[in-house]
């Protein structure tokens, strides 16, 4: 993975640079020492780290308006950051850029029950944006498996999703609006308390735009009541087939569980080893859940038990109290940690159409004997988003890169048999080469206008989402100017 | 002019000496006066459906009835339940599934299930300078790139023209039933709408008539699913509004909520109707200093329906409520006198401008149509 040239000149602006922004930041949010610039180096994808010139934490709105300001007279490069949890690398500095972290703005600023929305400071987690709410029975529906520890600028950037979209959508779905500021300083609302854009939607291009049109200081979020209750039930299948079978006729039967989660036999075993959740040794096994009051709990399990048996399960288990919920989704939940005790891995995202979920299996199982390396599978299976966890030894000098090579193999697949590169992980730089194989030239061109307009410059998060030889032109235009 | 593939299409948006109004079914009123007509009707039929993976993926100019019967046989629909604006516009013709996504247009359940903007997976559209540009695709979650689904979604045929659409589906429960109150006042009935849909019973719908078909108050509050479900809720709904009132439960409002969908009472009424998105608390307010003739509340308040004399500015009256205010039904001078979208803050205006003049760099498409800058 290729990382563009740091600019000589621009390095060479570091100290009037931080002298610039030490007049508008208090002293401790501005990070100069390269000792402590270093914890800034990477985000959740550990493969790639640089460390940047400087890191800033500002605390206000005004504070980030006055960085990028400043950032903007001095053509330097800034990385927004919210937690540095992205697995697609979004957060990933370079070496002349400042990383602007917005860890510092952490507040609630309204919570709204009677219009069911809260508005929050964007370095505020995802989890604890429920924990505003919970006490009134509300929750904040997008849950990223990183919620503990994730923010929801990253969350809005990254139009992160989660295990429960089946029913409650992504993040796109769930923002009613936010507050932003622009590379050159302006801050601008978009959204708010009401539904819907009274122009053209920018809040729905603002939202997955991987940090490249502006920094996101604030978010208004739609929150919901908890529903009554939730039920899982687990079901084993000797076949992927089977298993891909019964989604799709559990989705067409009218009944929408707010989640169905695919286990492939690996991870099962891995999970088994690990978790000992007591999950059946098979081949794909499904964990549907629904909600509702107990009876709407019941009834609609009634319908899914009654499918699933059409398709010979080898193991059929309906969570009978919390207790066997809880261990049900234990093996899931553990899934990714399952992982880590076998070996390293990497974690894909792509989305594919559930009716193509067998043919996607059996030739990944084809490119895993190519490739020599075992792919585990884990994921939402509702909506076709699956995350292959690719096995290998980082220790292992070539083992990255053919672990690379397979993992962009897969991703190529997603996109023959009609889905997508990333469902909800982002670009970042883990999927910035490959954007030609979903999208043409004139595709990408259209969006890369889209920054043109935000971000004539080209100085927010520059190097991110397309490919470097498509986005060099525009980011060189500006070097020079 | 009348493309039957988008090949035709592109190549006349590419060799267009002038502007061009874009016309899907022409039902929403809002045809730009001047400029070439351009018609998507011939870019029409769905090119392909997976009801069990609840995607459908239609030409532009595919009328929305033919959706919604392709749905209604696998038992699905288009759960952000478009408006028909027929009846309040008397405008004729059929209604297309391009129109829909390019003016975002939702009925009552946009409060629970979203807006057309949310179901919308990925487009094809023709860009000003006659480029055919793709965005997302036919699967429910995907980051790839930005997101010009929601961007097109609603920019009224200003930054391109959609040949494709492809569309999440859902199931169309068993059952629906509505929780009805009489004679609440506006600020009692948004504060019953309130309550129930911060509820855990998923309320589909909420609606006020301040004069309902006898004259009276009507408040409205829908529930669906199958029908143990509709009835176990229904009856939850009602003790959670103890206190507002006599509740009785309805389970043939379908047509009602079509009614509500189509504003229908404003049908045969003389004035100007205006669509208001505001904070659904503040509706009371806003309703009260419009001086309307005729208002109609959805979305728990979110979505005020405004019946106005000819030619007045709703929108002075109103004053900066931090929602928006759209013309949808007026003479073309109130038209040109008071602009069809709100007008939107300067460095907003600014981004509008500048997509605009990105993705239609000759200014072809519907001159004149949405926001201006304050």
């Amino acid at each position: 993975m290729q990382m563009p040239q740091p600019d000589p000149s621009i390095l060479a602006k570091k100290d009037r640079l931080r002298d610039r922004l030490s007049e508008v930041l208090p002293a401790e949010a501005v990070i100069s020492d390269p000792a402590e610039a270093k914890v800034y180096e990477c985000d959740a994808l550990t493969a790639y780290a640089c460390p940047p010139m400087l890191a800033v934490l500002p605390g206000s709105t005004e504070e980030v308006a006055a960085v990028l300001k400043i950032c903007h007279q001095e053509g330097v490069p800034v990385v927004p950051r919210g937690s540095g949890t992205s697995l697609a690398g979004g957060a990933l500095p370079t070496a002349d850029s400042v990383i602007l972290g917005v860890a510092r703005m952490s507040d609630v600023l309204e919570t709204d029950y009677e219009n069911r929305f809260i508005r929050v400071q964007t370095g505020r987690t995802n989890l604890s944006v429920t924990g505003a709410v919970e006490a009134e029975g509300f929750f904040y529906a997008p849950d990223p498996s990183s919620q503990l520890a994730c923010a929801i600028a990253g969350n809005v950037a990254m139009n992160s999703g989660g295990a429960h979209c089946l029913k409650y959508g992504v993040t796109t779905n769930n923002l009613m609006g936010v507050k932003m500021v622009l590379m050159d300083g302006t801050v601008v609302e978009l959204g708010g308390a009401h539904l819907d854009a009274g122009g053209l939607d920018l809040l729905g291009v603002v939202c997955g735009s991987e940090g490249q049109l502006g920094v996101v200081t604030e978010a208004t979020l739609r929150i919901l009541h908890k529903p009554e209750g939730a039920r899982p039930v687990l079901m084993g299948f000797d076949s992927s087939e089977a298993a891909g079978a019964c989604v799709a006729d559990i989705i067409r039967s009218g009944v929408l569980p707010v989640a169905i989660e695919f286990m492939d036999k690996l991870c099962i075993e891995a999970c088994e080893d690990f978790a000992k959740a007591g999950y059946p040794l098979c081949e794909a096994l499904l964990i549907v859940e629904v909600e509702g009051s107990d009876p709407e709990i019941a009834a609609q399990l009634e319908t899914i038990l009654e499918i699933a048996r059409r398709h010979d399960p080898v193991e059929l288990r309906e969570a009978r109290d919390a207790d066997d919920a809880a261990r049900i989704w234990l093996g899931r939940k553990s899934a990714f940690g399952a992982m880590g005790v076998l070996n390293d891995y990497m974690c894909l995202d792509g989305t594919i159409p559930v009716s193509a979920l067998p043919e996607v299996l059996r030739r990944m199982g084809e490119m895993s004997e190519e490739f020599g390396l075992k792919v585990a599978n884990v994921f939402h299976a509702g909506d076709g988003n699956m995350h292959p966890l690719i096995l290998f030894d980082a220790n292992t000098p070539g083992q990255l890169e053919i672990c690379e090579a397979f993992g962009a193999e897969i991703l190529k697949l997603c996109v023959e048999v009609g889905g997508c590169l990333t469902g909800e992980h982002g670009v970042g730089v883990e999927k910035r080469d490959l954007m030609r194989v979903q999208y043409g030239d004139a595709d990408l061109e259209a969006q890369m206008a889209v920054k043109d307009v935000f971000d004539p410059a080209w100085l927010l998060n520059p190097a991110k989402v397309f490919p470097l030889d498509a986005s060099g032109a525009r980011r060189q235009r500006d070097v020079a100017a | 002019m009348r493309p039957g593939t988008e090949a035709e299409l592109a190549e006349a948006v590419a060799t267009a000496q002038g502007p061009l109004a874009i016309v899907g079914g022409g039902t929403r009123g809002v045809r730009p006066e001047t400029g070439e007509v351009i018609e998507t009707g011939g870019l029409s039929g769905i090119t392909l459906y997976e009801p069990g993976a609840l995607t459908l993926v239609v030409q532009a100019g595919t009328a929305v009835a033919e959706v919604e019967t392709a749905l209604a046989a696998e038992g699905q629909r288009l759960a952000f339940e478009p408006m028909d604006h027929r009846g309040l516009l008397g405008t004729v013709g059929a209604p297309t599934i391009g129109g829909v996504i390019a003016a975002n247009v939702s009925g009552p359940r946009r409060i629970q299930a979203g807006a057309a903007r949310d179901f919308a997976l990925g487009v094809r559209f023709v860009d000003g300078t006659g480029t055919v540009i793709r965005n997302g695709g036919r699967v429910m979650k995907n980051v790839t790139g930005y997101d010009l689904v929601k961007l097109t979604a609603g920019s009224w045929g200003s930054l391109g023209v959609l040949t494709e659409v492809a569309l999440k589906v859902l199931p169309a429960p068993a059952a629906q039933g509505s929780v009805v109150l009489t004679g609440l006042s506006t600020e009692r009935a948004v504060a019953a709408m309130s309550r129930t849909l911060g509820s855990p019973f998923e309320v589909t719908g909420a609606a006020h008539l301040p004069e309902g078909p006898d004259g009276a108050p009507v408040t409205m509050i829908r529930v669906e699913g199958f029908e143990e479900q509709v009835r176990y809720r229904t009856g939850r709904l009602q003790a959670l509004l103890e206190g507002f009132g006599a509740a009785h439960v309805a389970l043939d409002t379908a047509a009602d909520w079509a009614a509500i969908r189509d504003v229908k009472p404003f049908h045969e009424a003389a004035g100007d109707v205006w669509r208001v998105s505001c904070k659904p608390s503040d509706a009371p307010a806003l309703a009260e200093k419009a001086g309307a003739s005729g208002l109609i509340f959805d979305w728990g308040g979110g979505l005020i329906w405004v019946l106005m004399p000819k030619g007045t500015d709703l929108r002075t009256r109103l004053g900066d409520f931090g929602g928006h205010a759209t013309l949808v039904r007026a003479a073309p001078e109130t038209r040109a006198q008071l602009g069809t979208f709100q007008s939107e803050p300067a460095p907003v205006a600014a981004l509008t401008a500048g997509l605009r003049a990105r993705f239609d760099p000759k200014g072809l498409f519907n001159p004149g149509l949405m926001a201006r800058a304050a």
